[in-house]
């Protein structure tokens, strides 16, 4: 419980969870969903190299907070395309999105 | 020592409450994944990130605890739930994933885990020559008004250019369908 070594496998199960979620996922929302916990696994390094390592434990901290403000930027502008989205197509379904295709 | 009393040790329960944050964090992330109802994905969002704050607890910082469940839980779950039900069709469950890709989904995802794994285990950690042990909240504020001035700044017009365009997004998409 009390080694870097811990925490990083932590962080890394919670990233692989994130990918796997993404690929696996047909859903826009469940992508989106995915996401976040992979931004969520990459703070849980940023804060755990703070604790052990890092010469100063606020630089990390404050990294964590700038990683929460942009992920909620994010979230804001995923949802709007979503929305976007839904209305034009009628669906969320990832792979009816093709009208780009030639 | 009895077993009771060595229940209430401290040690013993910090280990018994690091093992609960673990799973909250990662039934959580299990829930928010598998469904086919996206409903239940937030929700499973919600508690894995309610896990992760408590992860934060343990790495010794209850302020960014506090706020990922304030910004996380409250901030970012909450407009997924309204998006959900302001669009009338979006609970609709999808049809399933075919097997080949979930295995080539599957294959993908632990081949990531296992070269961060690598990583992880291959290189020796060192800690800083020189640590200083200011965790407080006052020392955090003044970073983020002196050095970290500049990005602090820049991420607020991030968050108001993002909030904006989100309502533009929006609005044009319903004034193209009418």
């Amino acid at each position: 419980m009390n080694s870097l070594h811990t925490y990083l496998v932590v962080a890394a199960l919670l990233f692989t969870l994130g990918v796997f979620g993404l690929l696996q996922r047909r859903s826009l929302i469940g992508m989106l969903i995915s996401i976040e916990l992979m931004l969520n696994a990459a703070s849980i390094n940023f804060m755990a190299f703070n604790r052990f390592l890092a010469p100063d434990p606020l630089i990390g901290q404050i990294y964590t907070l700038f990683i929460m403000g942009i992920a909620a930027a994010e979230a804001a502008i995923a949802l709007s395309i979503i929305v976007a989205v839904f209305r034009s197509l009628s669906s969320i379904d990832i792979e009816r999105a093709q009208k780009l295709r030639g | 020592m009895s077993p009771l009393q060595n229940l209430f040790d401290p040690q013993v329960l910090a280990e018994v409450g690091f093992a609960g944050t673990l799973i909250l964090t990662f039934g959580g992330a299990v829930i928010a994944i598998f469904p086919r109802n996206i409903l239940y994905s937030v929700l499973g969002l919600a508690l894995s990130l309610t896990g992760v704050a408590g992860v934060f607890l343990y790495l010794g910082s209850p302020f960014i605890a506090l706020m990922e469940i304030l910004i996380y839980v409250g901030g970012i779950c909450i407009p997924i739930v309204f998006a959900i039900m302001l669009s009338k069709p979006l609970h609709l469950t999808l049809p399933k994933r075919h097997l080949p890709k979930l295995g080539l989904a599957l294959a993908a995802a632990l081949t990531v885990f296992v070269i961060l794994n690598s990583i992880i285990f291959k290189t020796p950690w060192q800690r800083a020559a020189v640590t200083n042990d200011d965790w407080s909240i006052t020392s955090l504020g003044i970073y983020l008004l002196t050095r970290y001035e500049l990005v602090f700044e820049v991420i607020s017009l991030v968050l108001l250019a993002a909030i904006m365009g989100a309502i533009i997004i929006a609005e044009y998409s319903r004034r193209s369908q009418s």
